[in-house]
């Protein structure tokens, strides 16, 4: 059970009586929509509590409201048994609640130093002491494990995950009692995880109230002393860690028997003549280094591994939006280089790509979901550039029966529909131009169960009808489910290709994490040693 | 890296606007018929303070990611109220003085609040408030005229030692007195965060509302200065809408050279004085150099042109093109 | 029709219309009663069609600035622009009879050109358009500085120009007007049934998403500010028309009235948002206070604050952002 945790764990039976913070009843509604019902949490200090949750289920909510983002519709919080309310950030944080956000609150353009020492900085004479600042933002970087960083860089310059680590020194200074995490790992290296998970450790032990969202079980079982599951918005179980199983776990996150229905997969296809999707020496900056692969029609590949290992910029270079790309691509045997995504979408190429966030790359959400589906195929809807709005009509119904998009008509805004809803929106988009290779960016990320298998089956169709289909996704559940082949990235390489029956969860992991040789790479196939 | 490069690093901007001011400035002099003299440096001078100044008030407000369309306006209205509050004996010379950069805060407080609280974008807010602004000086100097305090005016456009511009010093110590501390305080970069990223200053929990309230305010403070000194060197007050809006658009431009950043969120006012001073030494260039004052307009836009085509070669540097688009 | 369906098709069609569009109409209508108190003349058909008329020059000219505030970019170059579309009309009738009767698509070029700047500094060099809008009407102004000599612009416009601007063709309805009538039309059928349109549309909304969805988002913001450099400088070649000759800095008093007149007609500044009848709206509203404030002699400082705390009224009360949280 809990107790042997490795260093510092709290024992259950010396826990505090009272908790540091209780949230009662909390509510919270967006418009029609009902991000909170009465949700409950208690939190102990000296404890690492974890929140789970699909998204959607209010666990952002809930932690936006603790540190002073948003303001609840009704219920109390409740710090030390004197009953508080937050109206801003900063008054979180007088309070001694600090947040790590998942989109970072750093700002780009100040210095390293200057963002750690944000909301409270060292004065002197009304100025700001320079000097003061500069010895708190290293002791903050030493105290999160990341002395290299230099207190005078610009954050801008940094990379991901070098902010993340920044972003959790700037936490640290200000010397929180309840530090919140919101999936605050999703950007670092492993070795950098590695590093935070001492630092909470040895936090947890300092007496700080820690609590995290995470998807990640691993990262769960190893840190958590216990969680919390929300769902639809309400605390549906709070357990010790280790209590339950994962297959319990995810039953509870959604709420009823769980089983991942995947559409069966075809028999491996004997090697067409020429793959539709050819890439070879594939390198970019240094995010991308000599990947070479190959996808053919009626093909699902799917790229795995941690996050940010090149996976978004390797699609990203595919459809054209990357500049200085170095390697070939070749599709059906015809080089290819798009520059743009305009060329990406041309019929020689016949690129389609699902883009990561669908909000503010994959839609305009003032504009209605009519306009949004056509906007990738244009030239279908209209002639000698004059829309024809009866084509138009008929094509956008076509695609809404064909997803079965749920959206109050035509001419809804695309921001008035759920998120399921939307995504569907985006990939109709895409399915209206008529394209050959469909790159996905994490298209289930955010959706609920039901749309998800939706996606799947859509895509088993897509492939059948003859599609060469990349789809990048953090679920290994997925990679197994899905993928006729999958290719593991580490460090912008490919690591491991591994095809049907060898995709399995334990040589993902393995693979990600680079660890082990077992099955060398196929020739002419990962990358050049 | 050591701590000296990441300081070049951040004050690129600046610091290239100073150099190419002086390379400027020193071709002029060189050039000039009365060579490197004292007397040449001061008309210089007092020109480019002028500028200088509504530069300085326009980059409080850009640093904050907003603009301020109505400097250029209450550059003129200041003007036009010195010449007749800032008269008579050596106090009630000063009391003007005083209500004149009363006048200023209370223009800056007012876009402060229109932009703020009636969350009207800056761009449209101060195009309007510029009009008020213009009106009010209008309804003060219907005719150019009207006259000024003569020691003060004469001290501050004159000569300090008999070498230093006294307009210079004077700029210098403006700098020295409301840019500096500012840009040190909490406040000043809680304005450079908001230019940045208002969002993620705001979850940092950094004052937003007040760092813009106070960006617009030193921006008619500084506005302000302009316009008392513009009184200083012409002796009179003048309405001219022309005027005003020169001085505006110039101040977009003076700002750009000196390497403050139209998104917000980098830069300094020091930049933008060398921006501004480096946009009037163009003028006198073709002086110097003979040519046609008929020129002048288009040799500055066309330098003006090419500053901001070069300034956004950096852009080329760009590898991921998602970037281009915030 | 049952009267059910009459009463649904009604509430329909006030279902659609926006707003701030219906606000800006209701300002107009509101003004002209105001006036009317003052003077019955206001009402009279000659003086409402004087008004349209004088409309029409800046109506011609915010038609362009719309399409680049729906990008969500701004043009600040309209002031010479507009100069230099009436001194090179003006200039091209002075060369003989081929230049006479190609000075209006010629003066409309010069200021396609312009725009061209404006758009491929935009598009492709990335530069903010405040600023190479601002940069290109700087040297715009110089060159015609150096083409005027510093002196008022002596060429006489053609008689084209002037029949255009003053003339009267049908049924004693102004040139000018018709000629906005179909400039806004061409615009209404551009923006919302081109596939251009779409674009810039999508463009103003999110541009991220634009590009990402394989428009080509560059060559959409050259042919904007194109248009728009077109048709200020077009607005120029009727100014000159009207006055039977260009003026030195013509041009400067249609910025603000322009932005204005798009803003207050409910396009939001930031792009994305705005349908041209606002603009219409908001045009005629700007041009209607110009006139009472005149009417009533009220003197120019009088009107410039009027002018100003209208705007800044009728923004406040439609122009709004939304609340951050």
């Amino acid at each position: 059970m809990a107790i042997a945790k490795g260093e510092g764990g709290v024992n259950r039976a010396e826990q505090t009586a009272s908790p540091i913070l209780r949230m009662e009843g909390v509510s919270k509604r967006y418009g029609g929509v009902r991000a909170l019902a009465n949700a409950d949490l208690t939190v102990f200090a000296g404890r690492i509590h974890a929140v789970l949750g699909e998204n959607g289920a209010g666990k952002s909510t809930l932690i936006k409201i603790l540190a002073g983002v948003v303001t609840p519709d009704s219920g109390r919080i409740v710090l030390d048994g004197a009953e508080v309310a937050f109206d801003s950030p900063a008054a979180a944080n007088r309070a001694g609640i600090v947040c790590i956000f998942q989109e970072l609150s750093l700002i780009p353009d100040l210095s390293v130093a200057d963002n750690v020492a944000i909301s409270n900085p060292p004065r002197r004479l009304g100025m700001i002491d320079r000097r003061a600042q500069r010895r708190l933002a290293e002791d903050a970087l030493e105290r999160a494990g990341a002395p290299d960083i230099h207190p005078m860089a610009l954050v801008k310059d940094l990379p991901l995950s070098r902010r993340q680590m920044v972003e959790i020194a700037k936490a640290l200074a200000r010397k929180p009692r309840v530090l919140i995490l919101d999936e605050a790992t999703s950007a670092l290296t492993a070795a950098d995880v590695a590093k935070v998970f001492v630092v909470l450790k040895r936090l947890r032990q300092e007496g700080l109230a820690l609590l995290f969202i995470s998807h990640r079980m691993h990262e769960i079982a190893e840190l958590a002393d216990e969680c919390t599951v929300f769902r639809n918005g309400a605390n549906v179980a709070t357990y010790a860690a280790g209590a339950k199983s994962d297959n319990e776990v995810v039953e509870m996150m959604i709420g009823r028997e769980y089983s991942h229905v995947f559409p069966p997969k075809p028999p491996p296809r004997p090697a067409g003549a020429t793959p539709l999707l050819e890439v070879r020496n594939l390198s970019w900056a240094d995010r991308l280094r000599d990947i070479s692969f190959t996808a053919e029609a009626g093909e699902v590949v799917g790229l795995g591994g941690l996050d940010g290992q090149g996976q978004r910029e390797l699609l990203l270079a595919l459809f054209g939006v990357l500049r200085g790309v170095s390697g070939e691509i070749r599709v059906a045997g015809v080089p290819a280089s798009p520059s743009s995504p305009h060329a990406a979408k041309a019929k020689t190429i016949g690129m389609a790509l699902i883009p990561e966030d669908r909000k503010t790359e994959g839609l305009m959400l003032p504009m209605s979901v009519r306009e949004n589906l056509s906007f990738a195929a244009l030239p279908r809807v209209s002639r000698g550039g004059v829309i024809d709005s009866a084509r138009e009509q008929g094509l956008v119904g076509e695609m809404i029966d064909l997803l079965d998009i749920n959206t109050a008509g035509t001419d809804a805004a695309a921001g008035s529909l759920s998120g399921g809803n939307q995504q569907k929106v985006v990939i109709a988009k895409w399915l209206m131009a008529e394209p050959r290779i469909i790159l996905l960016n994490d298209p289930t990320r955010g959706i609920d169960v039901g749309t998800k298998q939706e996606i799947y089956r859509l895509l088993r169709r897509l492939a059948d009808q003859g599609a060469a289909i990349v789809f990048y996704t953090t679920d290994y559940d997925e990679l197994i489910g899905c993928c006729d082949r999958a290719l593991v990235l580490y460090d912008g390489a490919v690591r491991r290709v591994l095809r049907g029956a060898d995709i399995t969860e334990r040589a993902l992991i393995a693979s990600a994490l680079n660890i082990g040789t077992e099955a060398p790479v196929a020739a002419g196939e990962g990358s050049a040693p | 890296m050591s701590d000296w490069r990441y300081w070049l690093g951040q004050n690129r901007g600046t610091l290239l606007a100073f150099f190419f001011f002086i390379a400027m400035f020193a071709i002029y002099v060189s050039n000039h018929p009365a060579g490197f003299s004292a007397n040449v440096v001061q008309t210089a001078a007092n020109k480019g303070v002028l500028l200088a100044l509504v530069a300085m008030a326009q980059t409080f407000v850009v640093i904050t990611a907003g603009i301020d369309l109505s400097v250029g306006m209450v550059f003129v209205l200041t003007n036009c109220l010195a010449s007749w509050i800032v008269v008579g004996t050596g106090w009630s010379a000063a009391l003007g003085v005083a209500g004149v950069l009363l006048t200023g805060l209370a223009c800056g407080a007012i876009n402060g609040l229109i932009v703020i609280y009636g969350r009207l974008q800056p761009i449209v807010a101060t195009i309007a408030t510029g009009a008020v602004y213009f009106g009010f000086a209008l309804l003060l100097r219907p005719v150019p005229g009207g006259d000024v305090y003569g020691p003060l005016a004469d001290a501050l456009t004159g000569r300090v030692f008999g070498v230093l511009p006294a307009s210079m010093v004077a700029l210098a110590a403006v700098v020295l007195v409301v840019w500096i501390p500012y840009s040190r305080s909490a406040v000043g970069r809680a304005a450079y965060a908001v230019g940045s990223s208002e969002t993620a200053a705001y979850m940092s929990g950094v004052p937003v509302g007040a760092a813009k309230f106070c960006a617009y305010l030193l921006s008619g403070l500084a506005a302000a200065l302009g316009g008392l000194f513009l009184t200083f060197v012409t002796y009179s007050g003048e309405a001219s809408a022309a005027n005003g809006n020169t001085y505006t658009l110039f101040s977009i431009a003076a700002v750009v050279l000196g390497g403050v950043s139209l998104f917000g969120g980098s830069g300094s006012a020091i930049g933008a004085v060398f921006g501004a001073l480096m946009f009037r030494t163009i003028g006198d260039l073709l002086f110097v150099f003979n040519l046609d004052p008929l020129w002048q307009p288009l040799f500055q836009g066309l330098v003006l042109l090419a500053a901001v085509c070069v300034g956004s070669a950096r852009l080329f540097q760009v590898r991921n093109r998602l970037e281009l688009f915030p | 029709m049952s009267e059910g369906t009459q009463a649904r098709s009604t509430g329909a069609f006030l279902r659609r219309i926006d707003p701030p569009v219906a606000i800006a109409f209701g300002c107009v209508i509101a003004m002209l009663l105001l006036g009317s108190l003052y003077s019955r003349s206001f009402l009279s058909p000659e003086y409402l069609l004087q008004q349209l008329k004088v409309a029409s020059f800046l109506g011609v000219i915010a038609t362009g600035t719309m399409i680049v505030i729906l990008l969500g970019q701004i043009d600040l170059s309209i002031p010479w622009v507009v100069a230099v579309g009436g001194m090179m009309s003006t200039a091209a009738t002075g060369w003989g009879p081929v230049g006479e009767a190609m000075a209006i698509p010629f003066g409309v070029a010069c200021g396609v050109v312009l725009g061209l700047f404006n758009g491929f500094g935009v598009a492709y060099l990335r530069i903010p358009s405040m600023i190479i809008t601002l940069a290109v009407n700087a040297v715009a102004q110089g060159l015609m500085v150096v083409h005027t000599g510093g002196f008022s612009p002596q060429d006489a416009s053609s008689p084209a120009m002037r029949a255009l601007a003053t003339g009267e063709l049908l049924f004693g309805l102004p040139n000018a007007l018709i000629v906005w009538a179909a400039v806004g039309a061409g615009a209404i059928f551009l923006l919302n049934r081109t596939t251009f349109g779409r674009a810039v549309y999508g463009i103003g909304n999110r541009e991220r998403a634009a590009y990402l969805s394989g428009i080509d988002t560059q060559r959409v913001v050259l042919i904007a500010f194109a248009l728009a450099g077109g048709l200020s400088a077009f607005g120029g070649v009727l100014l000159a028309g009207y006055a039977s000759k260009a003026a030195q800095a013509m041009g400067d008093a249609y910025l603000l009235p322009a932005i204005a007149s798009v803003v207050l007609g409910g396009a939001s500044i930031l792009g994305g948002r705005g349908n041209y009848l606002g603009t219409v709206a908001g045009v005629i509203l700007i041009t209607l206070l110009q006139s009472i404030l005149s009417v009533v002699q009220m003197p120019e400082a009088g009107r410039q604050i009027t002018y100003g705390v209208v705007i800044i009224a009728m923004l406040l009360l439609y122009g709004r952002e939304s609340r951050a949280r």
